[in-house]
């Protein structure tokens, strides 16, 4: 089943300049394995060293933080929009 | 590599300086719209973070998304955000690197005891390994341009 992800502007130099692309997976972690596969260079700016998604790095099913879901395990059905949705954080020191 | 570079058109330096002023002592942040690294308006945003704003900022994700819609509406395209260092220099500290988005222009400005200082223009690079720091161009000189940011 192809999923509807939508891509922010920084990341779209690494889908072809493309807003929204397509990946197969029956959850999240399944979607976002497939889209880091077809897709090779997001794979460093979603995850971090350790394999987790970054911090600022927010994933939306539908209208809903994936947070507040079942995280990476959380279910996709047919008709479903991913949105990879950027926090931009920073600050003076470190 | 060569030096990547973005140009603040009129009054963008100056609205920038002047978020800067009215925020401190806390960090103010905001988007930079406009097309091929050419910057026609400095949106600002509010600076959301719960760590601190004298030493933190955040964007959180639907003020992003009405980044996005504002660059739309401004017939531009998101190319960046800024955000300023209060008392403290004009380079990105270990923070904003680990947080840095890729292929967006991170402006800083200084702001030092309340005025607006020194302004830089960095770039992530692709590896995440450090910031390059770009070419600014069109920063004007502080009192030049009564200019304020654009709200969102």
């Amino acid at each position: 089943m192809a999923t509807r992800i939508l891509i922010p502007t920084p990341l779209r130099p690494y889908t072809d300049k493309r807003d929204a692309v397509e990946a197969e997976g029956a959850t999240i972690g399944e979607l976002l394995a497939d889209l880091t596969k077809k897709h090779a260079g997001l794979k460093a700016h979603l995850y971090n060293e350790q394999g987790k998604l970054r911090s600022f790095v927010n994933v939306y099913l539908n209208d809903e933080d994936i947070r507040y879901l079942q995280k990476e395990q959380t279910p996709v059905s047919a008709g479903d929009t991913i949105s990879i949705i950027p926090s931009v954080a920073g600050g003076s020191r470190s | 590599m060569s030096s990547q570079r973005a140009t603040l058109l009129t009054g963008v330096a100056t609205a920038i300086r002047l978020h800067g002023e009215q925020t401190f002592p806390h960090e103010c942040c905001g988007a930079l719209v406009g097309v091929n690294r050419q910057v026609t308006a400095a949106v600002a945003l509010p600076n959301t973070t719960e760590e601190g704003p004298r030493r933190r900022f955040l964007v959180r994700p639907s003020d992003y998304q009405l980044a996005e819609r504002r660059a739309s509406e401004l017939g531009g395209e998101l190319l960046g955000f800024y955000h300023s260092h209060p008392d403290h220099p004009a380079r990105p500290s270990q923070f904003d690197l680990d947080h840095a988005w890729p292929n967006f222009a991170y402006v800083i400005v200084s702001v030092m005891s309340g005025s607006a200082a020194d302004m830089t223009v960095w770039f992530l690079k692709e590896d995440r390994s450090s910031f390059d720091e770009g070419e600014l161009h069109g920063d004007e000189n502080p009192d030049s341009n009564p200019a304020q940011a654009v709200h969102g």
